[in-house]
């Protein structure tokens, strides 16, 4: 597992697997409890497949109820627990451990609520991301979190990693698309967090849950808030001969007060293997191609275009198309949506990063990855949601070669690091899981990571629930607790007083 | 009885350091403008944060502001202003309603309180722009969350966390704010006459229309005079606001005139009256009335808040303005009661929410719980949660709730759903 050290398994829970399995079988009767290795083998993996691991038993409950019972039982016992929606975590958040149950909630697949005057649809955690637009979409709404993954992530998923997708700059993420939710803790309690209503009552626990990657709790519905889906959209491709003019223009563009529904950048390797892939027509001789997407009522979309136009031109753009028909909107939407398959086509494997930048940053972050892509000897090809400087790098690489998956990874570490050090962060969107866990010390120092570790320790204090993710080392709560005080000195001779 | 006025956050450190040692408790501070908002504290003394102040980072192609904690949010915005750029959160104004000055608060006091104002619908919070925070915890550490950049889930978002704590949790020092472009012109319909149900009828029926209504307020029939110095009139108006590009405002509009040409009259409001109507509204000026009489600030589902009001009316005397499409009530009491258990057992009736004292003499605030108590799991947590950033509930204590944090629900003092 490519030197990933995972919590050390508790020797009495395997001793004890086939009465935790059986007594898992008393809680979720019925087809809900799979222990046979062969069928295991489903769940071993999330998104991030270079990792894999089977579980001690997978547990697929139906009811809350069950859900609170399994925990419960685990947290009596000192068991480990992962939660898992569809598995589609490209982080590695879905992971399992060998010694914990795999807790997975897609069982929980049905939209319980439609609330059109209150604009809320109440849900359970395993419907997926699509799933909820398709049921209120004939009325002309929909939900405005799109992650690339959404046919299959779950909204419970998308809770636990605040998903994002194309559409957040202008309508947000899933932590501003939640009204609420209801979650059970690792000790079996059932709580309701927000609701049809907005804003918390106390403190913000929907906040923190939402993003908290399964270490918190586990999400046992969720109720959003749909959108009515703008009247039209229309989208401008554009092409310049350098990043920097491509970066300009995503600048110039928000600093005429202008917030696309959708601004994606590609740069040269991944335009041309997108292009080799799906004939979007894509302009090979530019360095830079920018998607800018505008929604809303045709008469502002037009406006919109016209300006958005001008301020390509003046950025130096060699080429610029505006669609004229959703058909060609849709086409160019085709090459940037298939990126990932394009680059799966010219190289064996690739490696998809997720730093944030500060977008002037762009053109440094860009050269200095040319340079590593030097030293590393890997290609790089490179899909960036422009608006909000979230980048994904495709580090290409071949894991049938001996040392290149490490080598990739270190690479991946490098162009993160490099985030950092810019003034961005390790991940935007996919989540920190285990795939960052080690990195988070780039970003926080270890009072901040203890801080962070001290929420886990309200939740759950016995670290049970989803152990081994995002924290590089977990710290004992009793330990986490102690205060040093050191009485009588005082530090703050300077402060002025009255 | 001290107050500490820090000028850095290290000197923030040192005196939450100080009071963790000697198990002194601090009242934290900005410009005290929402001071009156919570239960009454007895902490021995004060830490004022109004002199850490400054704006260290605005770059407005990145969308990005951060500040000292102490700034002004009235500095804050008229930077933004001078740059065609705002806080789209609308961050409301406690000022006129608690009978202090207008124009006063932090920035730090703007995400403690998570404030928010009538684009709420559509924009947000507080909670829904932070982007990153330092903070000294109430153990005495100094720890930051989040970021500069818009797009971030690098660990725990301990900055929302810190939104609605009321300076309970942490003493921030510095905060980061996403930042939006101002709207080149907005445009209000007002439909007039109407009761309060078919004012929420109508709100849901431009909000679930493609018009991108961006704030839709009902104020009923002489609250509707208390607002804009009296240029609305005293009958009903049930306010829809339009931002936006010009053509597009232009459009919109009119197809919501189109949708709503029967609900009632309708009324166009444009430029700097739209823009007083809506600070207005924003600021629940119609119950700034230089009274103590109790004011309570409600959330509920949009759809449910005026029958709710209305079973109210039959056993209290009340005066409601509405706001968020019907879903923010604000609540005076007219004869003086604050009647937080009557009124918090119809809010579960009519579908949950929460209830927050916001204005009522010390010794109702005393008395009464501030804050919507929660369910005993939930309350529970936050307590635990409370103690872990402030084992020695030095901060703030007791604003929230009696000892750490929240009220606990108890059906003998609250009065539990029939």
């Amino acid at each position: 597992m490519s030197g990933l050290a995972m919590p050390k398994p508790d020797d009495a829970t395997m001793r004890r697997r086939d009465e935790i399995v059986a007594d898992m079988r008393i809680i979720v009767p019925g087809e809900g409890v799979v222990d046979a290795e062969n069928s295991m083998r489903a769940f071993e993996s999330d998104g991030l497949t270079a990792y894999r691991q089977l579980p001690l038993v997978v547990v697929l409950p139906e009811t809350v109820a069950q859900v609170s019972r399994v925990l419960k039982y685990c947290n009596d016992r000192n068991i480990r627990v992962v939660p898992r929606g569809s598995g589609t975590s490209l982080s590695g958040g879905a992971l399992p451990l060998e010694d914990a149950v795999l807790l997975v909630m897609s069982r929980f697949n049905r939209i319980l609520e439609i609330d059109f005057p209150n604009r809320a649809v109440v849900a359970q955690p395993g419907v997926t991301n699509l799933g909820i637009t398709t049921a209120v979409e004939q009325e002309g709404f929909y939900y405005a979190p799109d992650p690339s993954s959404q046919i299959a992530c779950s909204i419970g998923g998308n809770v636990a990693e605040n998903s994002g997708g194309v559409h957040c700059l202008k309508y947000g993420l899933t932590a501003n698309n939640v009204l609420g939710i209801e979650m059970v803790l690792m000790n079996g309690e059932v709580v309701r967090l927000g609701g049809r209503h907005l804003d918390a009552e106390g403190y913000d626990l929907l906040g923190v849950m939402t993003g908290s990657e399964g270490l918190l709790g586990v999400v046992a519905e969720v109720t959003v808030r749909i959108l009515k889906k703008p009247e039209t959209a229309r989208a401008l491709l554009i092409g310049f001969p350098t990043s920097e003019q491509g970066g300009q223009c995503v600048a110039d563009i928000i600093g005429a007060g202008i917030i696309p529904g959708g601004m994606e950048m590609m740069d040269r390797p991944a335009i041309h293997a997108a292009e080799d892939f799906v004939h979007a027509g894509y302009p090979l001789d530019v360095e830079a191609l920018l998607i800018v997407e505008l929604d809303g009522p045709g008469v502002e979309v037009d406006h919109l275009i016209g300006l958005v136009e001008a301020i390509a031109y003046k950025n130096g753009s060699t080429t610029c198309r505006i669609s004229q028909s959703e058909q060609e909107r849709l086409s160019f939407w085709a090459g940037r949506k298939a990126a990932f398959p394009a680059v799966g086509r010219i190289s064996p494997d690739y490696y998809c990063m997720d730093g944030t930048i500060p977008r002037k940053e762009l053109p440094r972050v860009l050269a200095g990855m040319r340079e590593l892509s030097e030293k590393y000897g890997l290609g790089v090809a490179n899909v960036f949601h422009a608006g909000d400087g979230n980048l994904h790098p495709l580090i290409l690489y071949d894991a049938n070669v001996p040392g290149e998956l490490d080598k990739a990874e270190s690479f991946g570490a490098d162009i993160l690091r490099l985030c950092v050090k810019v003034g961005g962060v390790l991940t935007g969107e996919h989540g920190v899981g285990v795939e960052k866990r080690d990195l988070m010390p780039e970003m926080f120092n270890q009072i901040d990571l203890d801080q962070q570790m001290r929420v886990k320790c309200a939740f759950d204090p016995n670290h049970l629930l989803n152990p081994g993710k995002v924290f590089p080392q977990l710290r004992r709560c009793a330990e986490l607790g102690r205060m040093h005080v050191h009485r009588g000195q005082v530090a703050f001779p300077d402060i002025p007083r009255f | 009885m001290t107050t500490f006025t820090p000028v850095t956050a290290s000197e923030t450190l040192s005196t939450v350091q100080w009071a963790a040692a000697e198990d002194a408790p601090l009242e934290i501070l900005g410009h005290g403008s929402k001071r009156g908002i919570g239960r009454p504290q007895q902490s021995e003394h004060t830490l004022d944060l109004s002199k850490l102040t400054g704006v260290t980072l605005y770059e407005p192609a990145e969308l990005v502001l951060s500040a000292r904690a102490g700034t002004p949010l009235a500095e804050i915005d008229q930077l933004l202003a001078q740059n065609g750029q705002q806080l789209a959160f609308e961050p409301m104004d406690y000022g006129p309603l608690l009978g202090g000055a207008p124009g006063k608060g932090t920035i730090g006091g703007v995400l403690a309180a998570n404030l928010s104002g009538p684009r709420r619908l559509k924009a947000g919070a507080a909670r829904d722009h932070i982007l990153g925070i330092s903070a000294v915890a109430g153990r005495g550490e100094a720890f930051k969350s989040g970021g500069r950049v818009v797009k971030n889930v690098t660990g725990y978002d301990l900055s929302k966390l810190m939104a609605g704590s009321w300076g309970t949790l942490a003493v921030l020092t510095d905060v980061t704010f996403k930042v939006l472009p101002a709207a080149e012109t907005e445009v209000t319909l007002a439909i007039r006459g109407l009761l309060d149900e078919a004012a929420t009828a109508a709100m849901a029926l431009a909000l679930g229309s493609s018009a991108e209504v961006s704030s839709a307020a009902h104020l009923p029939e002489r609250v509707a005079a208390r607002v804009a110095a009296g240029h609305l009139g005293s009958e009903a108006a049930t306010l829809l606001r339009v931002e936006g590009f010009g053509p597009s405002v232009a459009y919109r509009i009119a197809a919501l005139k189109q949708l709503l040409g029967k609900a009632g009259p309708l009324q166009e409001i444009a430029g700097e009256a739209s823009k007083t109507i809506w600070r207005d509204v924003r600021d629940c000026v119609p119950f700034a009335d230089g009274t103590e009489k109790p004011v309570w600030r409600i959330s509920m589902a949009p759809s449910q808040a005026h029958q709710m009001v209305l079973t109210l009316r039959m056993q209290a005397g009340v005066s409601a303005s509405y706001d968020w499409q019907g879903g923010l009530i604000w609540l005076r009491m007219e004869a003086g009661d604050p009647e937080a258990s009557l009124l918090r057992g119809l809010i579960r009736k009519h579908g949950g929410g929460h209830a927050t004292l916001v204005r009522a003499a010390l010794s109702h605030r005393a008395a009464v719980p501030v804050f919507e108590p929660q369910a005993s799991h939930l309350a529970a947590l936050s307590a635990r949660l409370k103690a872990e950033f402030d084992p020695k509930s030095i901060l703030n204590p007791g604003r929230m709730a009696p000892g750490s944090g929240s009220a606990t629900l108890s059906p003998t003092t609250e009065g539990a759903a029939p």
